[in-house]
This record gives C-alpha cells, structure tokens and sequence, in this order.
C-alpha cells in the first residue's frame, strides 16, 4: 500500500504568548517554538500503522521553510521511507486552495492509496488542505476522520460529527483522509532510527520544479487581537467575590 | 565555533523530550513517594535505544557520541531525577567500562542485555568505608584457578537492588595499594552475592539503593576487566565519562526547577501583581537561567572533549559536574524560595527537586572530589 502524509510545521501556541510582527501580516516567529501540526502526528502514525499492516511506502510532504525539513527528518524516523519539501520561501502568499494546488504539483508522479492529513493546521486553522486536494486529485475524501480500516480497494472510516454521532462510511482507494487526533497514538521514534533518518534524502521542490503560477483566493489583510468587548466584563476581586458575582450574573441572565 | 545541535542531536533531544514529558513526569511524584524501582519507563526506553546510547549497533545499543547521551540524560532527568540517574549509571557507569576495557566475548555477552533493558547495571565502588578515598576499600578478590574469589560489602550502589550485573572494584593485591585494586563484571545470580539494606534517601528516591555482599563470590577470570591491577585507572576513566551526564542530571533538574518556578511567578498574585513583576522574583529567575544555560555549555563541552577522543578530559568533565550540581542546588533552593510556603509542600514539584538535587555534589565524586582534580590539574 502506497502512503503520503501531508505534514506542517506550526508554531506551539498553546502556552505562549503570541506577538504579531510589524508588518501586521505575521506572527514574530522568534521566541515560539515549531513543531509537528498535531493532527498531522496521528496522521503520520496511522500511514505508519497502515504499513506496518499492508507493506508498502510512505512518503511525507511539506510545503514549508527550511525548518520543516526537520519535522519531515522526524517522520522519517518514525517510519517514512521518502520525504519532499515545497520550499515555501519561493511562492510568496500562501492560502488553503494555493497550498493544496502546489501540493497537487508536488504529487503528480507519486502513486498512491490513502493520502493522510491532519484535520486542521493549528496556526491558521482552515480545514481546507486535506479536501480541496482531494479534489484537485480527483479522489474522494473525508474529514474528522476517527477510524481507518482496509479491506481489498475499499476503505471504511468512521467521521466524528457534533454531538457525540459516528458517521461510517464506505470508499474507494484512492481516496484522501483528513485525520483528527486521538485516533491512534502516535509513536516516539527510537535513536537508531533517528541516526538512519539524519543521513537520508530531503527532495526539494522549488519554482524552477513547479512552474505554474496559483493564485491565492484569499489575501491576509492583517493579523489582530480583538479588543475586550463592551459585553464582556472582567471580574476582579478575591475568589470568593468573583464567585458570588459569577453566580448572581447566570442567576440575573436567566440562565438556570 | 559552532553552538549548533547536529541534525541527529535535535532530533534526539525532540524525542526524548517529547517521551520523557508525556510518560516519565507524571509518574515523579509517585514513584518518589513509594521507591519503586521504574521498571515499565524501563522497558519503554529500552525499545528507544537509551539503555545503550553509546554502544555501538552491533552490540544492540543505539550508537550515538557522548553529548547525545548529555542530551538524553538531562531531559529525562527533567522529568524525573531517580529515571535519569538509573539510565545514566546503566549507560556511562556499566556499558561503557565494559565497552572500553573488556573482552570480545564479555562485549557480546552482557551489552546487549543491558541495551534492551533484560538486565539493568550498577557500579560497585562506594564501600562503607571508602568512598572519595577510593584506595581504602576493604574488598577483595583472589585468584583460585579458573575465578576469582570476590568477598566484600559494597554500600549506596544506585540501582544495586534491581541490577543484574554489576562492575565491581576489589583489591587483587593490597600490597600494591591502588594498583593493586581490580574491576570484574558480576552477575546477580551467582552464588554468594546478595542485595543488603535498602538505603531510605532524601531524594532520588526511587533508585534501588542499596547494599551489596559479597561471600566468596565465584567470578570467572575472563570476567576481569582490563588486566590485573587496572581497576583504579577503569574506575577513573569511567568516571571522568560519568561525571558529564551527571553534570546533564544537574542541569536537568535545575531546567524542571525554573520552569515550575517561572510558571508559578505568572500565576502566582501578591500586592495585586504577578509576583513575577516583582525585582527580586526576576533577580533569581535572571540567575537560575543564566547558572542553568552556563552548566549546560559546560555539560555539553565536555561530552565534546571526549567525542573529540582527547585523552585526558578529567578536568573538564569535573568542572561541568562540580558546577552544575553547585548551581542545581542553588537553582532549586531559589525556585523552592519564589514559591513561598507552597514550595515546602509536597503538592509542588519543587520541594521533590530540592531534595533530588543535593545528591548531585555527594555521588560519583563529591564537589571536593572535583576541586581536587581540577585543581591538580592546573598546578600539578
């Protein structure tokens, strides 16, 4: 079984304090650390464990700066066996529909059976990566994916909708998966591994390999933190204050 | 000059980080509190390669140099301080003596065991009374056809309760004085040997530290390492290797104590402000970083003066252990200090790290220990 895992490096936001640069367009990069796009670690295991089951190769794909090259060294590592980066420094702004266009570029001489992404990026949270590529591929797709499993050309996968529903479905190979986490757990990789994947091929694709000029749908005007809104309302005081204040506001709304 | 990880150095400290944060540093607390030897963390870094960092493939260890192994040790000692001296003491006190001064045979033998996590090692030097004055010790060992006999007590041998093999140190010829003293690798299981008192520590408390004995222990004599007379320069070589990845637990754990400490000082309120606002809070917080990040060059340059194959790195390697345990005290004094009554208490992870970081000046050469060799070597 032939496997790509579409990967991203993203800032880890989770804990830090995120600064927007001068150009108003940008996060300052310096001071944030960059990582594997967590949905796309259960992504990666899951092609891992679809080897592991089927045989077969799996080849990692990022468009991103020269720093993703190490997110891609990592999921060779762990299992990959081929890994391309878009060099991202050479086609300026990027949105979903752009990024799935020069991935489709990328990708249009690599077989394959089940292309894996994660569900969403956590820098800019578009959920459009994984599907619109499918459809510049002309494979069908499905999102929120939970569960994978293979049986001869078909796939079944359960998707993971609002309010607790399972949504099963059946498809044909090939076809395009859009991960969410906690469909597996994701491995560590071991240090033989790591000292096999620090001497392996990173293939470059720049714009000289990918001539073709795709427009951006959408232009970032800029990047804001919203202002406090009049609505909302800090409470300060001890924690005791803030409680009661807490209890008589859901009382006064008609909350309960 | 270049400060720059290399490509496979990132990816280790990633990884290790990444596993050492989810799986180890929960379980701290716990097993500080009840002692127990971690052996399921065991068997998982096993099948990561860190039971053998240096050790090379075909012996079953990962093959990586010794400032990868710094790396490794500091992170999982950032998680954990009993993990990361249990893994440093199977790594740089039993692989390597046996990977440096023993036979073929005895390398295929043993390594692989200790590399995937079957046997665990310790070091058998410490005695009740010999410790920096080395040359004092009481054990014996005396050559009767094909073994020698081993008698003797060895005492605070981290890991010594759940080991399976053990470098041992005894006097073949006490006449010769430190010459005289020879290293043997033992089994657990032979007969004779036995685990004495379980030692009750301040801190690394989950290490299996116990009390060794010896009753004329048959060991076979192609179990000597090196040749007769070579212990006390093993004993030396190994430690000048192990001082580093203790300097790399000592950063480890003063690295835990700032990020608790830091943590705390954003969230923690007084006078209607994060203490962290306050000029004292970021006076010690100015100096932990600035201590921490000075260890690890040191750290980081010693492991690099032996990767490099310099003879001699004793001085190196005791200034990066000496410093580094020097300022994890201090480090962990001040975070326990910048989280007031709260840090006294068990519920915070600062009070555990105090007490983990004062072992780091007492093993593998006390500080004095370590001004004396650098010292010496400067005026000798």
């Amino acid at each position: 079984m032939d496997l790509i895992v579409c990967l991203k490096r993203v800032p880890q936001t989770a804990e830090a304090e995120v600064q927007i640069g001068p150009s108003g367009k940008e996060i300052v990069r310096d001071r944030l650390t960059f990582d594997m796009n967590e949905a796309d670690s259960y992504a990666l295991e899951e092609a891992i464990l679809l080897k592991e089951k089927f045989g077969g190769t799996i080849t990692v794909i990022s468009l991103g700066l020269p720093d993703a090259e190490d997110t891609l060294r990592i999921a060779l590592a762990k299992g990959a066996d081929h890994a391309i980066r878009i060099k991202a420094e050479d086609f300026g702004e990027l949105d979903g529909f752009k990024t799935a266009s020069l991935l489709k570029d990328a990708l249009v001489n690599v077989k394959f059976d089940v292309l894996l992404t994660g569900c969403v990026a956590t820098d800019d949270s578009l959920y459009q990566v994984g599907p619109v590529l499918a459809e510049l591929l002309g494979a069908p797709h499905a999102t929120l994916v939970g569960k994978i499993e293979i049986a001869g050309e078909k796939a079944h996968v359960n998707r993971e909708l609002e309010g607790g529903l399972i949504e099963h479905l059946e498809m044909s190979l090939p076809a395009v998966f859009a991960v969410q986490t906690g469909i597996n757990e994701p491995r560590y990789a071991s240090l033989i591994a790591i000292r096999r994947a620090a001497g392996k091929e990173i293939k470059l694709l720049g714009k000289d390999d990918i001539p073709s000029e795709h427009r951006v749908n959408s232009t970032l005007e800029k990047l804001f933190v919203p202002p406090a809104g009049k609505r909302a309302e800090i409470m300060t005081g001890t924690a005791d204050e803030v409680s009661a204040r807490t209890a008589s506001l859901i009382k006064e709304k008609g909350l309960i | 000059m270049n400060f720059d990880l290399t490509s496979d150095q990132k990816m280790l400290q990633d990884q290790v980080r990444k596993f050492a944060q989810t799986e180890l540093a929960p379980l701290a607390p716990e097993i500080d509190k009840s002692g127990e030897f971690p052996w399921p963390s065991l068997k998982k870094m096993a099948k990561l390669g860190l039971l053998g960092v240096i050790v090379p493939e075909k012996y079953g260890g990962s093959g990586f140099d010794f400032v990868s192994l710094a790396i490794a040790i500091e992170e999982i000692s950032r998680a954990c301080a009993s993990t990361g001296v249990i893994v440093a003491v199977n790594n740089s006190l039993t692989t390597y003596p046996i990977l440096e001064f023993s036979s073929e045979e005895l390398k295929k033998k043993y390594l692989p065991q200790l590399c995937s996590g079957e046997k665990i090692g310790a070091f058998g030097l410490t005695e009740p009374n010999a410790g920096s004055d080395v040359a004092a010790m009481e054990s014996t060992a005396r050559l009767e056809g094909d073994h020698y006999i081993v008698n003797g007590t060895k005492r605070f041998i981290t890991n010594g309760g759940e080991a399976g093999i053990y470098v041992v140190f005894a006097y073949t010829n006490r006449d010769l004085k430190h010459k005289g003293i020879s290293a043997f690798v033992v089994e657990r299981d032979t007969p004779g040997f036995s685990v004495g008192k379980h030692e009750d520590l301040m801190g690394i408390r989950a290490t299996a530290n116990c009390e060794l004995m010896f009753e004329d222990v048959k060991v076979p004599k192609e179990n000597l390492l090196g040749k007769e007379g070579d212990g006390f320069k093993i004993c030396m070589n190994t430690l000048d290797v192990s001082r580093i990845d203790i300097g790399a637990q000592a950063v480890g754990i003063a690295q835990a104590a700032l990020d608790e400490a830091v943590r705390y000082s954003k969230e923690r309120k007084a006078f209607g402000q994060p203490i962290c606002n306050f000029e004292m809070i970021e006076a010690l917080i100015a100096e932990m970083a600035t201590e921490i990040q000075a260890a690890r060059l040191l750290v980081h340059y010693a492991g690099f003066c032996k990767d490099k194959g310099m003879q001699k790195f004793s001085k190196e390697a005791a200034m990066s252990k000496y410093y580094a345990s020097d300022i994890a005290v201090d480090v962990t004094r001040k975070a326990v200090q910048i989280h007031g009554g709260y840090g006294y208490s068990k519920e915070y992870a600062v009070e555990r790290l105090y007490r983990d970081a004062k072992i780091l000046e007492l093993y593998e050469g006390t500080s004095e220990i370590q001004k004396i060799v650098i010292a010496r070597e400067l005026t000798r």
